[in-house]
């Protein structure tokens, strides 16, 4: 803890607030809420890739025992499913974004595309029901492979002629051509990020509602971002006006980036409500999940690293295919660009680098952003490649590193990819990592392993990544279609306890916790005494959520400048009483007194005082405390850190263990440790699964294959070490908490050092690529290549 | 069809339909939601309660099938109202949890193993969590809580020897 | 994930089960542990009519030991395999096997005789029913017949039982000098096997005699690899071995000769199991 810290303020691991509610079996989701005169629905979705679809017969359905109403795409005439972020092409053409349905209006373009909703009494009556709906499809070819989707051949959208919904670049070819030509060494790779599915634990839930009375609809669902939920569906897809429209996110069971967008069940459900006049409740099942849910990766790239002669990085060439599945989702095309392309600096010097992007269009399922969204396609590419850089230059993993590290004093830091570094120290977080890492031992352990028939080996990997997006009026020139500010109010009752409604949302973070530490830290008031509401439209103001590890960089310092707001008020209060100029009242361990004197009020007596305003100078001084601030950073922040990894490769079997796992990360000031600690557990946790075990994989009609908990591997207890994790600080340089974000780290520094690991394990065997996931056939299959 | 079991230590008697699981009974016949659906094929463990004694899979029994057997849940750990068992606050206590959608099936199956097994080692609490995922954790600081649970109620023991999970 | 509609029916006794299942035929599924049958039915991959849930008939629980053979009951729980002493004793593989076979929640609910009458061919018990040379008993209302497991598993999830039969023992012959050795290749421990091997032979003088290794998770069918054992006897394993054996097939978890060095691998590690020599 730092010095002056309490044990509940900045610095201090606060055991959870939300805690006993989860431990106790008392969390309230959208699937434990139960509406009055509630129906259920069931979605009948395509079983094809890619079909036409020639009738739909429902009047089976309709007649059957408990059904209420049966809803098809001729029915429900809306608005499109909006994507949030335009990223036009290098030529100027703007990006081509063909229509996206809720229910499918004559095609379906992926298995699991919505087709139908049953209502009914009972869940069983509407899936019953569901199975006799008939509807006749001429199936179609369908694209599924991002090289074959490149061809053109069969297309997706057949409005749009094409399956490349853009073809953006950052960066002059020309002159990064030219470095190319000139330099001593190029390091080159074909890499692919593998396709995953983000399998939050809780599946995807919503309930419609609809008050024939007001007029009102109310959506209960499981969004990190109610409020964009409530624009997005309100604004664009049903017109419905917000004041007429609340959505509220109650305790949701885990997002990682897959329940950010705006998903189809939520419009039908709310659009279906309001037909019906009932409540409607669907829960996907977690099958549906599979192929609803949006998949996260899916990059195809070839990269290109020039290098002088003493390994000095000269240039950087990537293209890269970004699979954008059948539709574009909210956030889809800001992935494989502003969040992938511009972070290709890494924390080195490289002066010049050049990047295309494709997004394509396939039959699969949308692809957007999961944990570290882009970001991590970046690091992987870039660590990788140094990686191989290393191996044949003959230089040490770590010293090539080193020699192109932007050094400590060179903050703030242009990247040639458009980004400005605030702060860091990547040498810091490097010999931190070395020595938990224990790598002086690893020759030793190595050997030692050898006796036993396994190859050890180890990884390195250096990363940085871009969070807390982001300044509004930098996403709005890069194509974004919103702001990407946060709001918070603190409301301080005449009793003196505190209500703090943020536009953040959380969803395992512990805002519940480090909000209020926070603010306890702020006004000197007991944690106790601050509740943080959030994740309801109709208590909280207009905010952006939870995601992009955007919470306390964005999210938290909206809270701040709202306190500061409730502190310069009260200050005039506690003037007003103490016959002071509010200039020479001091606040101070949650009191407020008069400079130079022993006259003071408490906290709680400034905020008793602004509800019974008895004396006020009403010219002056407005009774109440309660203050409303938005945030807009001035730039994002900049986590990084060096994350090494230790395993060990039967060569016999190709398995992986992981037998060790160090991250050293920068995540700015901490204010809860023991939170930060399990952000970054998860984190490396998923990059460790994406690694070693999981990979979404189609067969080439476009039927998933890894469609259950069965087929698709995460890791399980036994699959992980315990992690060893530190944190080296250096401040955020635009934010007063110099706080910079820690969800995505672990997910973006993590899978770069496992398969650099891996490959180590197996240099001496002349494996020198190893994909991910790295399942056991996958390696056994490098060593057999490697040995032919 | 008629099924009488026991929840949390009450004589429960149920009119349901065959089909329906004992998870489904619980949650929605019972209003007892604390246990999730998070997989519906066993293989998740966020439904995971006690019944007779060993940890099983709410979504592959019957309600049906129930009949006759002792089924504790979530809702049935805490000793008293307000409370938390030494598992529950000892998950509280090394961040053991985050969303909180899969704790309710790691508390059971741990609760389980301690009853079970005094000093379990990390490969014995990594064999009897090894059937729950978690998305959010990486389970190391699930781990913790339960040798932190263990080491307590060993402590525990020594005054008060019908200290349980 | 809801299961589709049927009539349940909840038997007493063997006789009960084996009528209502002589009534019923192709339309009733019977439900035993229910770990992989209520999966199936909750995909909606089968739709039956009946379901005849055998749990409450109390005589085909248990474990017990005959004049020449371990008796296990087909409901007897995987579980109440792990913690027996009696086959701890007289059927070790099965002790040594069961760990591998899913998780502790699955093992509680879950029954030897489900899993030998599914016949998945990645499972652990059908492999080591096939390694031990044990006996199925199946039961119709025509009487019981008993039968080797090598004549019992015939395919792909296709058995000797007949629709009418109900699986309701299984003996183990006892063989107290024999040793056991177990290894299997997965993606993460409980997972199905991708390749696995259950041994069981006698060593004298550190030579292994009556060798017989059944390979899981590599063929449509758990195999008796008795060419390979054969080999292995007199300590010779290269060339072509396994092949005439086992038949892997390419499919999402590798190609076909990615399979076979698995399998080869399992071999390999089983009998040195057996031998009692460490696996690294």
């Amino acid at each position: 803890m730092p010095d002056g810290a309490t044990n509940t303020g900045i610095g201090a691991s606060v055991k959870r607030v939300e805690d006993k509610r989860f431990l106790t079996g008392k969390g309230n989701y959208v699937d434990d809420i139960n509406r009055p005169g509630q129906t259920y629905a069931y979605i009948l979705r395509s079983p094809h890739a890619h079909a036409k679809i020639n009738s739909i017969d429902t009047s089976a359905a309709k007649s059957a025992s408990g059904v209420v109403a049966v809803f098809t795409g001729e029915d429900m005439q809306v608005g499109s499913i909006p994507c949030g972020w335009q990223v036009d092409s290098a030529d100027g053409t703007p990006m081509r974004e063909p229509g996206h349905p809720a229910l499918a209006q004559g095609k379906v373009r992926y298995v699991g595309d919505q087709v139908a909703i049953v209502i009914a009494d009972t869940l069983d009556q509407a899936k019953d029901a569901a199975e006799k709906i008939n509807v006749d499809y001429t199936p179609l070819k369908a694209v599924v492979d991002l090289r074959d989707a490149l061809a053109d051949t069969t297309l997706v959208h057949d409005e749009i002629e094409t399956n490349i919904s853009y073809d953006w670049a950052i960066g002059d070819k020309a002159e990064v051509d030219a470095v190319f030509d000139g330099a001593a060494h190029v390091t080159k790779m074909d890499i692919v990020n593998n396709r995953l599915i983000p399998n939050a634990m809780e599946p995807r839930a919503a309930i419609g509602d609809f008050d024939r009375a007001s007029g009102e609809y109310t959506l209960y669902t499981t969004t990190q971002n109610p409020h964009v939920i409530r624009l997005l569906m309100g604004a664009f897809v049903l017109s419905i006006p917000e004041h007429k429209l609340r959505v509220v996110a109650p305790d949701v069971g885990g997002g990682f980036g897959s329940k950010i967008f705006h998903y189809a069940e939520e419009a039908i459900t709310t659009w279906a409500a309001g037909q019906i006049a009932r409540p409607i409740k669907w829960t996907a099942e977690r099958s549906e999940s599979f192929i609803t849910d949006a998949h996260g990766r899916d990059h195809l790239s070839h990269a290109e690293l020039a290098l002088d002669a003493n390994g000095k990085f000269l240039g950087l060439r990537v293209e890269t295919a970004a699979n954008m599945g059948a539709y574009l989702s909210t956030f889809a095309s800001a992935v494989p660009t502003y969040l992938h392309a511009t972070l290709l600096a890494g924390v080195y010097t490289t002066p010049v680098i050049y990047c295309n992007i494709k997004a394509v269009f396939t039959n699969t399922v949308p692809v957007d952003a999961y944990r570290g969204a882009g970001r991590p396609e970046a690091s992987y590419l870039l660590e990788r490649l140094v990686d191989r850089a290393a191996r044949e230059t003959g230089l040490d993993q770590v010293d090539i590193r080193r020699r192109n590290f932007i050094p400590s004093d060179a903050f703030p830091y242009q990247t040639p990819v458009a980004l400005a570094y605030d702060s860091g120290d990547y040498e810091a977080t490097l010999s931190s990592a070395l020595k938990l890492a224990e790598v002086d031992g690893f020759a030793a352990r190595k050997a030692e392993a050898a006796g036993r028939g396994k190859k050890r080996g180890l990884g390195y990997s250096t990363y940085i990544e871009a969070c807390g997006v982001a300044p509004s009026a930098v996403a709005g020139a890069l194509g974004a279609r919103a702001g990407l500010y946060e709001s918070a109010e603190v409301r301080v009752h005449p009793t003196g306890s505190v209500t703090v409604f943020t536009g953040s949302h959380s969803h395992g973070q512990g805002h519940e916790t480090t909000f209020a530490q926070l603010v306890s830290d702020q006004l000197g008031i007991p944690i106790e005494n601050v509740d943080i509401s959030h994740g309801d439209t109709g208590k909280v103001q207009f905010g952006m959520g939870t995601y992009g590890s955007r919470s306390l960089a964005v999210g938290g310092e909206a809270i701040v400048k709202a306190t500061d707001k409730i502190i310069s008020k009260a200050k005039k209060i506690a003037a007003h009483v103490l016959e002071a100029s509010a200039e020479d009242i001091e606040f101070a361990g949650g009191n407020f007194t008069v400079a130079g004197t022993d006259r003071s009020m408490a906290f709680g007596e400034v905020a008793l005082t602004a509800y019974v305003p008895h004396n006020f100078p009403h010219e002056e001084l407005e009774p109440g405390l309660d203050e409303t601030a938005f945030y807009d950073p001035a730039n994002f922040t900049f986590p990084g850190g060096c994350h090494i990894c230790e395993v060990e490769v039967d060569p016999d079997t190709g398995t992986v263990e992981v037998v060790s796992f160090t991250a050293v990360d920068d995540v700015g000031r901490v204010i809860n440790p023991m939170i930060v600690e399990g952000q970054v557990h998860g984190g490396v946790a998923q990059g460790i699964g994406q690694a070693l075990l999981e990979g979404c994989s189609y067969d080439e009609d476009g039927q998933l294959l890894t469609g259950s908990f069965m087929d698709y591997a995460m890791p399980r207890a036994h699959n992980l070490p315990s992690f060893k994790v530190a944190t080296e600080e250096t401040l955020c340089a635009h934010n007063s908490l110099g706080v910079k974000g820690c969800g995505e780290v672990g997910a973006i520094g993590s899978p770069p050092a496992v398969i650099n690991a891996v490959v180590d394990a197996l240099a001496d065997m002349g494996v020198t690529d190893v994909a991910m996931p790295a399942t056991p056939q996958t390696v056994w299959r490098a060593i057999q290549t490697a040995k032919s | 069809m008629k099924s009488e079991l026991t929840v949390n230590g009450r004589k429960i008697e149920l009119d349901v339909e065959p089909r329906m699981s004992l998870l489904d009974a619980l949650r929605d016949e019972l209003g007892l939601v604390g246990t999730h659906a998070g997989c519906e094929h066993g293989v998740c463990g966020a439904c995971t309660v006690i019944a007779d004694g060993e940890a099983v899979r709410a979504c592959l029994i019957l309600a049906v099938q129930a009949d006759g057997l002792d089924i504790t849940t979530i809702e049935g750990l805490a000793p008293a109202r307000g409370e938390l068992s030494v598992l529950q606050d000892s998950f509280c206590e090394t961040h053991a949890l985050q969303c909180g959608y899969c704790t309710s099936g790691f508390l059971l199956a741990a609760t389980v193993l301690l009853r079970r097994t005094e000093n379990p080692s990390r490969a014995e609490i990594e064999r009897a969590i090894s059937g729950n995922l978690c998305r959010c954790t990486g389970y190391t600081q699930i781990i913790e809580a339960i040798e932190l649970a263990a080491e307590r109620l060993g402590h525990r023991n020594t005054n008060e020897p019908e200290g349980a999970a | 994930m809801k299961f589709p509609a049927f009539k349940y029916l909840r038997p007493s006794s063997v006789a009960e089960a084996a009528a209502q299942l002589a009534e019923h035929g192709d339309d009733a599924r019977l439900l035993a542990g229910g770990q992989t049958l209520m999966p199936v039915l909750a995909m909606r991959l089968a739709e039956p009519e009946v379901l005849i849930d055998l749990g409450r008939i109390e005589n085909l629980r248990g474990i017990a030991l005959e004049d020449d053979a371990l008796r296990l009951g087909a409901m007897t729980r995987y579980v109440d395999l792990e913690r027996s002493a009696l086959v701890a004793e007289h059927a070790p593989l099965i002790t040594r096997a069961l760990p591998y076979v899913a998780h502790v929640a699955i093992r509680n609910r879950g029954t030897i005789g489900g899993s030998v009458a599914l016949a998945d061919p990645a499972a652990e018990m059908p492999a080591c029913m096939l390694a031990l040379g044990a006996e199925i008993e199946l039961t119709s209302t025509e009487g019981n017949r008993w039968i080797a497991a090598e004549d019992y598993f015939l395919g792909l999830y296709e058995t000797a039982r007949e629709d009418t039969e109900i699986l309701t023992a299984i003996r183990i012959p006892l063989a107290p000098e024999r040793r056991v050795g177990f290894y299997e290749v997965a993606r993460r421990h409980g997972d199905y096997a991708l390749a696995g091997a259950a041994a069981v032979g006698d060593v004298e003088d550190g030579r292994i005699q009556g060798l017989r290794v059944a390979m899981f998770g590599c063929d449509d069918l758990p195999v008796l690899a008795k060419t390979a054992a054969k080999a292995a006897e007199t300590g010779v394993l290269d060339g072509a071995w396994l092949e005439a054996d086992v038949s892997p097939t390419s499919n999402i978890n590798g190609e076909a000769h990615i399979r076979l060095a698995q399998a080869r691998v399992a071999f390999r590690r089983a009998v040195t199991d057996l031998l009692g020599v460490s696996n690294g």
